[in-house]
Protein backbone atom coordinates (compact mmCIF):
# COMPACT_ATOMS: atom_id res chain seq x y z
CA UNK A 1 0.00 0.00 0.00
CA UNK A 2 1.41 3.36 -0.88
CA UNK A 3 1.63 6.09 1.71
CA UNK A 4 -0.94 8.79 1.32
CA UNK A 5 -2.15 11.83 3.20
CA UNK A 6 -3.94 11.01 6.41
CA UNK A 7 -6.61 13.55 5.80
CA UNK A 8 -8.19 15.71 3.22
CA UNK A 9 -6.25 18.68 4.46
CA UNK A 10 -2.82 17.40 5.25
CA UNK A 11 -1.19 18.39 2.01
CA UNK A 12 -0.76 22.02 2.98
CA UNK A 13 2.03 22.13 5.54
CA UNK A 14 2.77 24.77 8.11
CA UNK A 15 5.84 26.82 7.36
CA UNK A 16 8.88 25.95 9.38
CA UNK A 17 12.54 26.78 9.33
CA UNK A 18 13.29 23.08 8.93
CA UNK A 19 10.34 22.01 6.84
CA UNK A 20 6.74 21.28 7.71
CA UNK A 21 6.54 20.55 11.41
CA UNK A 22 3.97 18.28 12.95
CA UNK A 23 2.55 18.55 16.45
CA UNK A 24 2.11 15.52 18.69
CA UNK A 25 0.32 15.88 22.00
CA UNK A 26 0.44 13.18 24.73
CA UNK A 27 -2.44 13.19 27.18
CA UNK A 28 -0.51 11.03 29.71
CA UNK A 29 -3.77 9.37 30.56
CA UNK A 30 -2.79 6.78 33.12
CA UNK A 31 -0.96 8.80 35.75
CA UNK A 32 -1.37 12.12 37.49
CA UNK A 33 2.13 13.36 36.80
CA UNK A 34 1.12 16.25 34.58
CA UNK A 35 -1.31 18.72 36.02
CA UNK A 36 -4.76 18.28 34.53
CA UNK A 37 -4.99 22.06 34.21
CA UNK A 38 -1.84 22.13 32.06
CA UNK A 39 -3.12 19.33 29.83
CA UNK A 40 -6.53 20.95 29.52
CA UNK A 41 -5.09 24.35 28.61
CA UNK A 42 -2.65 22.96 26.04
CA UNK A 43 -5.27 20.77 24.37
CA UNK A 44 -7.89 23.48 24.44
CA UNK A 45 -5.57 25.99 22.79
CA UNK A 46 -4.47 23.48 20.20
CA UNK A 47 -8.10 22.86 19.34
CA UNK A 48 -8.75 26.59 19.21
CA UNK A 49 -5.85 27.05 16.79
CA UNK A 50 -6.16 26.31 13.12
CA UNK A 51 -3.38 23.73 13.22
CA UNK A 52 -3.68 20.07 12.44
CA UNK A 53 -2.13 17.79 15.05
CA UNK A 54 -1.91 14.25 16.35
CA UNK A 55 -2.91 13.41 19.90
CA UNK A 56 -2.34 10.18 21.77
CA UNK A 57 -3.80 9.03 25.05
CA UNK A 58 -0.56 7.79 26.53
CA UNK A 59 2.82 7.35 24.85
CA UNK A 60 3.92 4.97 27.60
CA UNK A 61 1.07 2.58 26.88
CA UNK A 62 1.81 2.68 23.16
CA UNK A 63 5.51 2.04 23.78
CA UNK A 64 4.75 -0.87 26.09
CA UNK A 65 2.66 -2.44 23.36
CA UNK A 66 5.15 -1.53 20.66
CA UNK A 67 2.20 0.00 18.86
CA UNK A 68 3.02 0.35 15.15
CA UNK A 69 1.37 3.77 15.31
CA UNK A 70 4.56 5.01 16.98
CA UNK A 71 6.39 4.40 13.73
CA UNK A 72 4.10 6.68 11.77
CA UNK A 73 4.38 9.26 14.55
CA UNK A 74 8.18 9.15 14.48
CA UNK A 75 8.67 8.91 10.74
CA UNK A 76 6.50 11.72 9.47
CA UNK A 77 9.23 14.37 9.43
CA UNK A 78 9.98 17.21 11.86
CA UNK A 79 7.85 17.07 14.97
CA UNK A 80 7.21 18.95 18.21
CA UNK A 81 6.04 16.66 20.99
CA UNK A 82 4.21 17.90 24.08
CA UNK A 83 4.81 15.19 26.65
CA UNK A 84 7.35 14.82 29.46
CA UNK A 85 11.15 14.74 29.76
CA UNK A 86 13.01 14.58 26.42
CA UNK A 87 15.23 11.73 27.69
CA UNK A 88 12.18 9.63 28.58
CA UNK A 89 10.43 10.37 25.29
CA UNK A 90 13.57 9.52 23.28
CA UNK A 91 13.95 6.09 24.88
CA UNK A 92 10.23 5.30 24.91
CA UNK A 93 10.16 5.59 21.13
CA UNK A 94 13.48 3.84 20.77
CA UNK A 95 12.36 0.94 22.97
CA UNK A 96 9.35 0.51 20.70
CA UNK A 97 11.61 0.29 17.64
CA UNK A 98 10.43 3.67 16.38
CA UNK A 99 13.40 5.95 17.07
CA UNK A 100 12.91 9.68 16.79
CA UNK A 101 15.14 11.76 14.55
CA UNK A 102 17.44 13.72 16.82
CA UNK A 103 17.81 16.58 14.37
CA UNK A 104 14.11 17.13 13.76
CA UNK A 105 12.45 16.50 17.12
CA UNK A 106 11.66 19.01 19.84
CA UNK A 107 10.14 17.71 23.07
CA UNK A 108 8.20 20.09 25.29
CA UNK A 109 7.97 18.99 28.89
CA UNK A 110 4.50 19.50 30.35
CA UNK A 111 5.79 18.31 33.75
CA UNK A 112 7.99 21.37 34.07
CA UNK A 113 6.88 24.13 31.74
CA UNK A 114 3.74 26.21 31.93
CA UNK A 115 0.86 25.58 29.57
CA UNK A 116 1.43 29.02 28.03
CA UNK A 117 5.08 28.27 27.29
CA UNK A 118 4.19 24.89 25.83
CA UNK A 119 1.53 26.26 23.52
CA UNK A 120 3.76 29.13 22.41
CA UNK A 121 6.47 26.68 21.42
CA UNK A 122 4.06 24.25 19.78
CA UNK A 123 2.56 26.92 17.57
CA UNK A 124 5.75 28.77 16.76
CA UNK A 125 7.17 28.16 13.34
CA UNK A 126 10.73 27.41 14.29
CA UNK A 127 11.89 24.06 15.56
CA UNK A 128 14.45 23.72 18.36
CA UNK A 129 15.61 20.10 18.44
CA UNK A 130 16.42 19.06 21.99
CA UNK A 131 16.63 15.29 22.26
CA UNK A 132 19.66 14.19 24.29
CA UNK A 133 22.53 13.53 21.94
CA UNK A 134 23.57 9.96 21.24
CA UNK A 135 26.75 9.73 23.21
CA UNK A 136 28.30 8.08 26.16
CA UNK A 137 28.41 10.46 29.11
CA UNK A 138 30.86 9.90 31.96
CA UNK A 139 29.88 6.74 33.76
CA UNK A 140 29.50 6.45 37.49
CA UNK A 141 32.87 4.80 37.77
CA UNK A 142 34.45 7.92 36.27
CA UNK A 143 32.72 10.38 38.58
CA UNK A 144 34.75 12.11 41.29
CA UNK A 145 34.83 10.09 44.47
CA UNK A 146 32.98 11.34 47.50
CA UNK A 147 33.27 10.04 51.00
CA UNK A 148 30.33 7.92 51.91
CA UNK A 149 29.36 7.30 55.48
CA UNK B 1 -2.43 -10.26 31.68
CA UNK B 2 0.01 -10.58 28.82
CA UNK B 3 0.51 -7.52 26.69
CA UNK B 4 0.33 -8.17 23.02
CA UNK B 5 2.03 -6.11 20.40
CA UNK B 6 -0.87 -4.51 18.63
CA UNK B 7 -2.11 -1.36 17.03
CA UNK B 8 -4.54 1.23 18.19
CA UNK B 9 -7.56 2.48 16.30
CA UNK B 10 -6.82 5.86 14.75
CA UNK B 11 -9.58 8.43 14.88
CA UNK B 12 -9.48 11.40 12.53
CA UNK B 13 -11.52 14.44 13.49
CA UNK B 14 -12.16 16.60 10.48
CA UNK B 15 -12.20 20.31 11.13
CA UNK B 16 -15.80 21.36 11.79
CA UNK B 17 -17.26 22.83 8.64
CA UNK B 18 -20.28 24.72 9.87
CA UNK B 19 -20.24 27.80 12.05
CA UNK B 20 -22.67 26.23 14.44
CA UNK B 21 -20.34 23.40 15.30
CA UNK B 22 -17.01 25.06 14.92
CA UNK B 23 -16.86 26.30 18.46
CA UNK B 24 -13.42 25.31 19.69
CA UNK B 25 -14.88 24.29 23.03
CA UNK B 26 -17.07 21.66 21.45
CA UNK B 27 -14.19 20.28 19.44
CA UNK B 28 -11.95 20.26 22.51
CA UNK B 29 -14.49 18.38 24.62
CA UNK B 30 -14.89 15.70 21.99
CA UNK B 31 -11.18 15.24 21.61
CA UNK B 32 -10.60 15.19 25.36
CA UNK B 33 -13.32 12.56 25.80
CA UNK B 34 -11.72 10.32 23.18
CA UNK B 35 -8.24 10.71 24.66
CA UNK B 36 -9.49 9.91 28.13
CA UNK B 37 -10.90 6.68 26.76
CA UNK B 38 -7.47 5.87 25.38
CA UNK B 39 -7.91 6.61 21.68
CA UNK B 40 -5.38 8.06 19.28
CA UNK B 41 -6.83 11.10 17.57
CA UNK B 42 -5.71 13.16 14.61
CA UNK B 43 -7.19 16.61 14.22
CA UNK B 44 -7.28 17.51 10.54
CA UNK B 45 -7.38 21.10 9.37
CA UNK B 46 -6.25 22.86 6.21
CA UNK B 47 -3.16 24.12 8.04
CA UNK B 48 -0.51 21.80 9.31
CA UNK B 49 0.79 18.32 8.79
CA UNK B 50 -0.07 15.13 10.62
CA UNK B 51 1.49 11.71 10.82
CA UNK B 52 1.29 9.71 7.60
CA UNK B 53 -1.38 7.10 7.23
CA UNK B 54 -0.44 3.49 7.80
CA UNK B 55 -2.49 0.34 7.94
CA UNK B 56 -4.23 1.25 11.19
CA UNK B 57 -7.99 1.20 10.97
CA UNK B 58 -9.47 4.66 10.63
CA UNK B 59 -12.60 6.16 12.04
CA UNK B 60 -13.19 9.54 10.42
CA UNK B 61 -15.49 11.86 12.33
CA UNK B 62 -16.83 15.05 10.92
CA UNK B 63 -19.66 16.87 9.30
CA UNK B 64 -20.23 15.25 5.95
CA UNK B 65 -22.74 16.80 3.61
CA UNK B 66 -21.48 14.34 1.05
CA UNK B 67 -20.43 11.43 3.21
CA UNK B 68 -18.72 9.49 0.47
CA UNK B 69 -16.52 12.29 -0.81
CA UNK B 70 -13.53 11.92 1.52
CA UNK B 71 -13.24 8.22 0.70
CA UNK B 72 -11.44 9.14 -2.49
CA UNK B 73 -8.52 10.17 -0.38
CA UNK B 74 -7.81 6.71 0.95
CA UNK B 75 -6.73 3.45 -0.55
CA UNK B 76 -9.15 0.60 -0.43
CA UNK B 77 -7.15 -1.77 1.73
CA UNK B 78 -7.45 0.11 5.01
CA UNK B 79 -10.57 -0.29 7.05
CA UNK B 80 -12.14 3.16 7.13
CA UNK B 81 -15.45 4.32 8.47
CA UNK B 82 -16.93 7.79 8.11
CA UNK B 83 -19.36 9.05 10.70
CA UNK B 84 -21.24 12.32 10.72
CA UNK B 85 -21.17 13.47 14.32
CA UNK B 86 -23.34 16.58 14.06
CA UNK B 87 -26.23 14.95 15.86
CA UNK B 88 -24.18 12.86 18.28
CA UNK B 89 -23.66 13.57 21.94
CA UNK B 90 -20.12 13.13 23.20
CA UNK B 91 -20.94 9.85 24.94
CA UNK B 92 -22.55 8.49 21.76
CA UNK B 93 -19.45 9.40 19.79
CA UNK B 94 -17.24 7.62 22.33
CA UNK B 95 -19.50 4.53 22.17
CA UNK B 96 -19.21 4.56 18.42
CA UNK B 97 -15.42 4.64 18.66
CA UNK B 98 -15.44 1.86 21.22
CA UNK B 99 -17.61 -0.24 18.92
CA UNK B 100 -15.19 0.14 16.03
CA UNK B 101 -12.26 -0.61 18.32
CA UNK B 102 -13.82 -3.94 19.17
CA UNK B 103 -14.67 -4.74 15.56
CA UNK B 104 -11.15 -4.00 14.37
CA UNK B 105 -9.51 -5.90 17.24
CA UNK B 106 -7.52 -2.84 18.20
CA UNK B 107 -6.24 -3.11 21.74
CA UNK B 108 -8.35 -2.21 24.74
CA UNK B 109 -7.11 0.83 26.56
CA UNK B 110 -6.51 1.32 30.19
CA UNK B 111 -6.68 -2.23 31.46
CA UNK B 112 -3.05 -1.99 32.54
CA UNK B 113 -1.26 1.01 34.02
CA UNK B 114 1.76 1.46 31.79
CA UNK B 115 4.44 1.16 34.44
CA UNK B 116 7.65 -0.42 33.20
CA UNK B 117 11.35 0.37 33.00
CA UNK B 118 12.75 2.29 30.07
CA UNK B 119 16.47 1.89 29.48
CA UNK B 120 18.64 4.85 28.51
CA UNK B 121 21.22 3.09 26.35
CA UNK B 122 23.36 6.21 26.27
CA UNK B 123 24.07 5.47 29.93
CA UNK B 124 23.66 1.71 30.22
CA UNK B 125 26.91 -0.27 30.51
CA UNK B 126 25.22 -3.68 30.23
CA UNK B 127 26.36 -4.58 33.75
CA UNK B 128 23.28 -6.81 34.26
CA UNK B 129 22.61 -5.59 37.80
CA UNK B 130 18.99 -4.98 36.88
CA UNK B 131 18.65 -8.47 35.45
CA UNK B 132 20.11 -10.12 38.52
CA UNK B 133 18.07 -7.90 40.83
CA UNK B 134 14.56 -8.22 39.42
CA UNK B 135 12.63 -11.21 40.72
CA UNK B 136 9.78 -10.82 38.29
CA UNK B 137 11.48 -11.62 35.00
CA UNK B 138 11.08 -8.15 33.54
CA UNK B 139 14.59 -8.09 32.08
CA UNK B 140 16.32 -10.37 29.64
CA UNK B 141 19.00 -10.18 26.99
CA UNK B 142 18.71 -10.04 23.21
CA UNK B 143 20.57 -12.27 20.77
CA UNK B 144 23.67 -10.15 21.24
CA UNK B 145 23.46 -10.42 25.05
CA UNK B 146 22.44 -6.83 25.40
CA UNK B 147 20.14 -6.08 28.30
CA UNK B 148 16.56 -5.31 27.36
CA UNK B 149 13.11 -5.06 28.87
CA UNK B 150 11.36 -8.23 27.77
CA UNK B 151 8.26 -8.55 29.92
CA UNK B 152 7.19 -5.04 30.81
CA UNK B 153 3.76 -6.21 31.96
CA UNK B 154 5.38 -8.26 34.71
CA UNK B 155 6.75 -5.11 36.32
CA UNK B 156 5.18 -4.23 39.66
CA UNK B 157 3.21 -1.01 39.42
CA UNK B 158 4.88 1.92 41.18
CA UNK B 159 7.99 -0.09 42.08
CA UNK B 160 11.16 1.70 40.90
CA UNK B 161 13.59 -0.56 42.79
CA UNK B 162 15.66 -1.68 39.77
CA UNK B 163 16.32 1.93 38.82
CA UNK B 164 17.78 2.45 42.28
CA UNK B 165 20.24 -0.38 41.94
CA UNK B 166 21.41 0.78 38.51
CA UNK B 167 24.87 2.30 39.06
CA UNK B 168 24.53 4.54 36.00
CA UNK B 169 21.00 5.85 36.61
CA UNK B 170 20.15 4.40 33.22
CA UNK B 171 16.73 3.04 34.13
CA UNK B 172 13.75 5.35 33.92
CA UNK B 173 10.13 5.05 34.88
CA UNK B 174 8.56 7.98 33.01
CA UNK B 175 5.58 8.10 35.35
CA UNK B 176 7.72 8.26 38.49
CA UNK B 177 7.45 11.36 40.65
CA UNK B 178 11.05 12.57 40.79
CA UNK B 179 14.25 12.70 38.77
CA UNK B 180 16.33 11.24 37.41
CA UNK B 181 14.10 8.14 37.50
CA UNK B 182 11.34 10.08 35.73
CA UNK B 183 13.65 10.89 32.83
CA UNK B 184 14.99 14.19 34.10
CA UNK B 185 18.66 14.84 33.42
CA UNK B 186 21.11 12.82 35.48
CA UNK B 187 23.33 14.90 37.74
CA UNK B 188 26.57 13.83 39.39
CA UNK B 189 24.84 13.82 42.76
CA UNK B 190 22.35 11.29 41.42
CA UNK B 191 25.15 8.93 40.57
CA UNK B 192 26.59 9.28 44.03
CA UNK B 193 23.17 8.61 45.48
CA UNK B 194 22.71 5.54 43.35
CA UNK B 195 26.05 4.20 44.48
CA UNK B 196 25.11 4.82 48.07
CA UNK B 197 21.95 2.82 47.62
CA UNK B 198 24.01 -0.11 46.58
CA UNK B 199 26.36 0.40 49.49
CA UNK B 200 23.43 0.41 51.84
CA UNK B 201 22.04 -2.78 50.43
CA UNK B 202 25.51 -4.31 50.63
CA UNK B 203 25.71 -3.36 54.27
CA UNK B 204 22.42 -5.07 54.76
CA UNK B 205 23.84 -8.29 53.42
CA UNK B 206 24.18 -8.34 49.66
CA UNK B 207 21.13 -7.29 47.77
CA UNK B 208 17.78 -6.52 49.24
CA UNK B 209 16.38 -9.89 48.33
CA UNK B 210 19.28 -11.56 50.06
CA UNK B 211 18.42 -9.46 53.05
CA UNK B 212 14.82 -10.49 52.90
CA UNK B 213 15.75 -14.12 52.57
CA UNK B 214 18.19 -14.01 55.46
CA UNK B 215 15.76 -12.20 57.67
CA UNK B 216 13.01 -14.62 56.78
CA UNK B 217 15.22 -17.60 57.48
CA UNK B 218 16.16 -16.17 60.85
CA UNK B 219 12.53 -15.54 61.53
CA UNK B 220 11.67 -19.08 60.48
CA UNK B 221 14.35 -20.44 62.74
CA UNK B 222 13.08 -18.42 65.67
CA UNK B 223 9.59 -19.52 64.83
CA UNK B 224 10.60 -23.14 65.06
CA UNK B 225 12.38 -22.59 68.36
CA UNK B 226 9.99 -20.28 70.00
CA UNK B 227 6.76 -21.37 68.36
CA UNK B 228 5.80 -17.76 68.26
CA UNK B 229 4.12 -16.92 64.94
CA UNK B 230 3.61 -13.31 65.96
CA UNK B 231 7.32 -12.82 66.42
CA UNK B 232 8.08 -14.26 62.99
CA UNK B 233 5.47 -12.06 61.42
CA UNK B 234 6.81 -9.00 63.19
CA UNK B 235 10.28 -9.79 61.95
CA UNK B 236 9.04 -10.00 58.39
CA UNK B 237 7.14 -6.75 58.72
CA UNK B 238 10.22 -5.02 60.18
CA UNK B 239 12.26 -6.26 57.25
CA UNK B 240 9.69 -5.15 54.72
CA UNK B 241 9.47 -1.71 56.25
CA UNK B 242 13.20 -1.30 55.93
CA UNK B 243 13.05 -2.30 52.30
CA UNK B 244 10.21 0.09 51.67
CA UNK B 245 12.26 2.97 53.05
CA UNK B 246 15.52 2.12 51.31
CA UNK B 247 14.17 1.32 47.88
CA UNK B 248 10.91 3.26 47.73
CA UNK B 249 9.28 -0.07 47.02
CA UNK B 250 5.51 0.03 47.58
CA UNK B 251 4.53 -2.10 50.61
CA UNK B 252 1.97 -3.96 48.52
CA UNK B 253 4.73 -5.15 46.20
CA UNK B 254 6.78 -6.42 49.10
CA UNK B 255 3.82 -8.04 50.76
CA UNK B 256 3.05 -9.89 47.54
CA UNK B 257 6.51 -11.45 47.34
CA UNK B 258 6.45 -15.22 47.25
CA UNK B 259 7.77 -17.53 49.93
CA UNK B 260 11.42 -17.23 50.97
CA UNK B 261 12.21 -20.46 49.10
CA UNK B 262 10.64 -19.13 45.93
CA UNK B 263 12.46 -15.82 46.34
CA UNK B 264 15.71 -17.71 46.66
CA UNK B 265 14.97 -19.80 43.59
CA UNK B 266 14.08 -16.76 41.48
CA UNK B 267 17.05 -14.76 42.73
CA UNK B 268 19.42 -17.58 41.82
CA UNK B 269 17.81 -17.96 38.42
CA UNK B 270 18.10 -14.24 37.69
CA UNK B 271 21.69 -14.15 38.91
CA UNK B 272 22.60 -17.13 36.74
CA UNK B 273 21.05 -15.49 33.68
CA UNK B 274 23.00 -12.31 34.31
CA UNK B 275 26.27 -14.15 34.88
CA UNK B 276 25.81 -16.21 31.75
CA UNK B 277 25.21 -13.09 29.67
CA UNK B 278 28.21 -11.34 31.22
CA UNK B 279 30.42 -14.34 30.53
CA UNK B 280 29.31 -14.49 26.91
CA UNK B 281 29.99 -10.77 26.58
CA UNK B 282 33.55 -11.30 27.84
CA UNK B 283 34.32 -13.85 25.13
Amino acid sequence: MSERPATAHSTEPAVSASGPTRILYCHCNYAQIISSETKKTVLEKLCASDRAFDAVADLCEMAARKDPALTRLSEGGPVKIAACFPRAVKWLFSGAKAPLNQDTTEVLNMRDASAEDIITRLLSENLQPNLPADNHPPQASEQPKEDTP
Amino acid sequence: MKLTESSSLRIVMMDPCSDQDSAAGNHFEKMQALLEKGFTVTRATPKGKTAPTDRSSLLVLGHFDQPSAPKDLYAEDTEIRFEDIRSLQIEDMVSLAEGMRQETASYKHGDWKPWFPVIDYDRCTNCMQCLSFCLFGVYGVDDGDKIQVQNNDQCKTNCPACSRVCPEAAIMFPKYKTGPINGDQVQNKDLQREKMKIDISALLGGDVYDMLRTRSEKAKSRFSKERDPDKALNERIKCLNKLTESGDIPPEVLMSLPSPDEIQRRAEEAKAKAEAALNRNKH
